[in-house]
C-alpha cells in the first residue's frame, strides 16, 4: 500500500450527502479481476453523458459539462470534499480503488458509512470526519476562490487552509501507524500466529461444530 | 455483568485485545463469491500465501451468472458476456487452486451467497460471518454477528482467519405489536429504514427485537437484517429462539447428533440479558406500518403505499431539499403525485433480500389466476437459489407464475444490481423486491421502487402500486 503523510493539494467538491458506492463505481466496472484502472470510471454516470461500459475508450466519451470534475479548476484535484454518509450501500472495495487511481488521497465528509471508511484506509485514502459547518465554509471558499487548496497533515492529525488556519481531526492510531508507514496489515496479524491458534484449540473444545463441517 | 446478544457474540470471538480499543476478531465463516474475491486469491498467490484454515470457506457464483435457461445449460462457455464469463471461470480457478469448496454454477446448491449460507446450514447461530458482500448482515437473523467486508478483508480472512474490529455501538429497535395481515418483513424494514435514515445505525450493530420480529419466519428475519446496512449499521440481528433452532435442524452443514444437542443449548444463550444496556433504544409500533413504496434514490425515501410524493418546498433544511429536488427529478416524478398512480414498465422478483420460498409463495399467491398487465414490458421472477427453484417448482409456484405472464428464471443475483443481462433502460420504472433504489442500480437511468413480494405481483398484474391491503 501506497504510504500517506502530507498531501497538499486542490479540493474538488462533491456536493451532495449520501454518495453511494454505485454512483462511486458502477457495477459493470466490477467485473475486472484487477486492483487497478477504475480511474477513468469514477463517478462514470455522472462525468459522461453515455452509459459505460468496460473496455471502451473513455477518452473519445461524451463528458458532461456540468460535473465539477470535468471542469478545468478541479483537475488535478487530490482531495474531495463532500457531505454526510459518503460510501453508503455496496461493501465494493473498487470505491476507493477508484478514488486513489484517479488521484484522490483524501475524501473529507460530515460522515461516512463503516464499510467504505475501513476500506480507504487499505488503499492509502485517507477518509477524514470534519463538522458540517466547516464543511460549508471550505464550499463556499472553493466556490470563490478558483484553486482553492488544503494540506492534510496526518503524522499531526491536522488540515491546514492556505492561510495557516488549522483544524484538527481524529483518526484510530492502528490505521494511521499502517497508512503513515504503508504497511500490510495481513503482515502484522500473522505476528499473532500463536494466539490465533491458541484461541482455534480453546474454541474447538467448546463449540466443536464451528470447525471440520464444510469439506 | 448484563450483555447484549452483540456483547456475547464479540466476547466469543476476541483473539486479542489490543490497547488501543481494537481487536483481533475470530471469523468462523466466509462466504465468496465472484465479484469481491479475485483480487483477494491474487494478493494470497502475490505474498506467497496460504488460506489459513479451508474448512471455514464456502463459494459460489451468483452476481454475474445469467438467469436464462439457454444461458445456463451450457455451462460457462454458455455465459455470452466475455467479461462476466472471465470472472466467473476465475472464481472456479481460485476455488480449485486453493482447495475452497464450491458449489459451482450449474449445481442445484447454487445461489446467492445469502440465501445458499443459511440454507445449507453453513451458517449457523452464534458464529462470526463475513462476506465481500454488505448484505452479509442478513446472515444476523439468526443469532450470527455477520458483515459485510471490503476484498483487502477476504484476504486478510484467508490468510489469518481474523479481522482487526473496533467493537460498535449496541441499538436495539423494537418492533411490538401485530402488524396488519398486508404488512411483511419488508414494509417492517423499509418503515425503520424511513425513522431512522440509511445513516441512522452507521457504527451500531443492531438487535430488531420486539413482538412483531418474533413473530417473523426465520425468512422474514433474514429480510429484516439483510437491509440493516440499508439503515447504515453493518450488523443486524435477532436473538436465538426456537424458530431460529427449529430452521437449522437437518441442514447438510449443521452439526448432527451429540454436536447438536451441544450447539442448540449453547444458541439458546445467544438472546440479550433482560437488563443489558444498549447505547440507543428505539420503539416502534408494528401497528402503524402500511405496505410501503419508496419513492426516491435512497432506501430512506419511502412511504406508505397510500401517500403522496413529498414537495421539495416542504423542506425546511436546503441539503435535504436539494436531495428531494435531485430525487423527484431523476425518478421522474412530480410533487405531490399519489403513490399509486405511478406506471410501472417492469417488476423484479429476486434477490437476497427477497428470494426465498416464502416470498415466491406470497407473490405467487397474489399472482394465481391473474395476467400482468399489458402495459408491462417484462415481469421476472428470480428464485434465490437453486434448491429454492427446486422446492417452488414441486409447489407448482413456477406454473402459477408463468402462466400469469411472468418470467421464471434461474437462480442469481439478476436485476437487483444489473450485473448480468437483467436491466432496466433508461427511465424505467420497476417495482423490484431488491434493497437498493440507488440512481443506476438496476440499469443506466433505471427507476427503483423497493417493495415487499406481494406488493410486487400485485403492482405487476396492475401495472401499478395498489393497496394490497383493501
Ligand atoms: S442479490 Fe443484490 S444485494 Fe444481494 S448479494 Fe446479490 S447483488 Fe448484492
Amino acid at each position: 500500500m501506497k504510504a500517506l503523510t502530507v498531501v497538499k493539494g486542490v479540493v474538488a467538491p462533491m456536493d451532495r450527502s449520501n454518495v453511494d458506492t454505485d454512483m462511486i463505481i458502477p457495477k459493470q466496472f466490477l467485473k475486472s479481476i484487477k486492483r487497478s484502472g477504475f480511474g477513468p470510471n469514477l463517478f462514470d454516470e455522472l462525468r459522461y453523458l453515455d452509459e459505460g461500459q468496460p473496455g471502451m475508450d473513455n477518452s473519445t466519451r461524451p463528458l458532461n459539462p456540468d460535473f465539477a470534475l470535468n471542469q478545468p479548476r478541479y483537475q488535478g484535484a487530490s482531495i474531495l470534499l463532500s457531505r454526510a454518509n459518503f460510501g453508503c450501500g455496496s461493501s465494493r472495495e473498487h470505491a476507493p480503488w477508484a478514488l486513489e487511481d484517479f488521484g484522490f488521497r483524501v475524501v473529507i465528509a460530515s460522515s461516512f458509512a463503516d464499510i467504505f471508511y475501513n476500506n480507504c484506509f487499505k488503499n492509502g485514502v485517507l477518509p477524514i470526519v470534519v463538522e458540517e459547518t466547516q464543511i460549508d465554509r471550505w464550499f463556499q471558499q472553493m466556490a470563490a476562490l478558483e484553486g482553492f487548496s488544503l494540506t492534510v497533515d496526518l503524522p499531526n492529525q491536522k488540515i491546514i487552509e492556505d492561510g495557516g488556519q488549522e483544524v484538527d481531526f481524529d483518526v484510530d492510531e492502528f490505521r494511521k501507524h499502517c497508512l503513515v508507514n504503508g504497511l500490510d496489515d495481513i503482515g502484522l496479524t500473522l505476528q499473532d500466529a500463536d494466539k490465533i491458534k491458541e484461541y482455534e484449540l480453546q474454541r474447538a473444545q467448546i463449540h466443536p461444530w464451528v470447525f471440520g463441517q464444510i469439506k | 455483568m448484563a450483555q447484549t446478544l452483540y456483547d456475547k457474540l464479540w466476547d466469543a470471538h476476541v483473539v486479542s485485545q489490543r490497547e488501543d480499543g481494537t481487536a483481533l476478531i475470530y471469523i468462523d465463516r466466509q462466504l465468496l463469491h465472484e465479484v469481491t474475491s479475485p483480487q483477494a486469491f491474487e494478493g494470497l498467490r502475490l505474498a506467497g500465501r496460504k488460506p489459513w484454515r479451508l474448512d471455514t470457506n464456502i463459494a459460489t457464483p451468483d452476481h454475474n451468472v445469467p438467469t436464462t435457461k439457454t444461458e445456463r445449460d451450457s455451462g460457462i462457455d454458455g455465459i455470452s458476456d466475455q467479461i462476466s464469463k472471465i470472472q466467473v471461470k476465475t472464481l472456479d480457478e481460485n476455488c480449485q487452486d486453493f482447495g475452497v469448496r464450491e458449489f459451482d454454477m450449474n449445481d442445484v446448491n447454487q445461489g446467492i451467497v445469502h440465501v445458499m449460507g443459511p440454507e445449507q446450514g453453513a451458517t449457523l447461530p452464534g458464529m462470526t460471518i463475513v462476506c465481500g458482500d454488505s448484505h452479509t448482515s442478513t446472515h444476523g437473523a439468526m443469532g450470527a454477528l455477520a458483515f459485510g467486508i471490503g476484498t483487502s478483508e477476504v484476504e486478510h480472512v484467508l490468510a489469518t482467519q481474523c479481522l482487526i474490529q473496533r467493537k460498535m455501538k449496541n441499538m436495539r429497535i423494537r418492533v411490538d405489536g401485530d402488524v396488519n395481515p398486508s404488512v411483511t418483513a419488508k414494509d417492517i424494514v423499509l418503515y425503520i429504514i424511513g425513522k431512522i435514515g440509511t445513516a441512522g445505525g452507521t457504527g451500531y450493530a443492531i438487535e430488531f427485537a420486539g413482538s412483531a420480529i418474533a413473530a417473523l419466519s426465520m425468512e422474514g428475519r433474514m429480510t429484516v437484517c439483510n437491509m440493516a446496512i440499508e439503515a447504515g449499521a453493518r450488523a443486524g440481528m435477532v436473538a436465538v429462539d426456537q424458530t431460529t433452532i427449529d430452521y437449522f435442524k437437518g441442514r447438510p452443514f449443521a452439526p448432527k447428533g451429540e454436536q447438536w444437542e451441544a450447539a442448540s443449548a449453547y444458541w439458546a444463550s445467544l438472546v440479550s440479558d433482560a437488563d443489558a444496556v444498549f447505547d440507543k433504544e428505539i420503539e416502534l409500533n408494528a401497528a402503524d406500518i402500511e405496505p410501503q413504496v419508496t419513492w426516491g434514490t435512497s432506501p430512506e425515501m419511502v412511504l406508505g403505499v397510500n401517500a403522496c410524493v413529498p414537495d421539495p418546498e416542504d423542506a425546511t433544511d436546503p441539503v435535504q431539499k436539494a436531495g428531494i429536488q435531485r430525487a423527484l427529478q431523476y425518478m421522474g416524478l412530480s410533487a405531490g403525485q399519489n403513490i399509486k398512480d405511478i406506471q410501472l414498465d417492469r417488476v423484479f422478483i429476486g434477490s437476497c433480500t427477497n428470494s426465498r420460498i416464502e416470498d415466491l409463495r406470497a407473490a405467487a399467491e397474489v399472482a394465481k389466476g391473474k395476467t400482468v398487465a399489458k402495459t408491462l414490458k417484462q415481469a421476472l421472477v428470480v428464485p434465490g437459489s437453486g434448491l429454492v427453484k427446486k422446492q417452488a417448482e414441486a409447489e407448482g409456484l413456477d406454473k402459477i407464475f408463468i402462466e400469469a405472464g411472468f418470467e421464471w428464471r434461474e437462480p442469481g443475483c439478476s436485476m437487483c444490481l444489473a450485473m448480468n443481462a437483467d436491466k432496466l433502460g433508461q427511465g424505467e420504472h420497476c417495482a423490484s423486491t431488491s434493497n437498493r433504489n440507488f440512481e443506476g442500480r438496476q440499469g443506466f437511468g433505471g427507476r427503483t421502487h423497493l417493495v415487499s413480494p406481494a406488493m410486487a405481483a400485485a403492482a405487476a398484474i396492475a401495472g401499478h402500486f395498489v393497496d394490497i391491503g383493501q
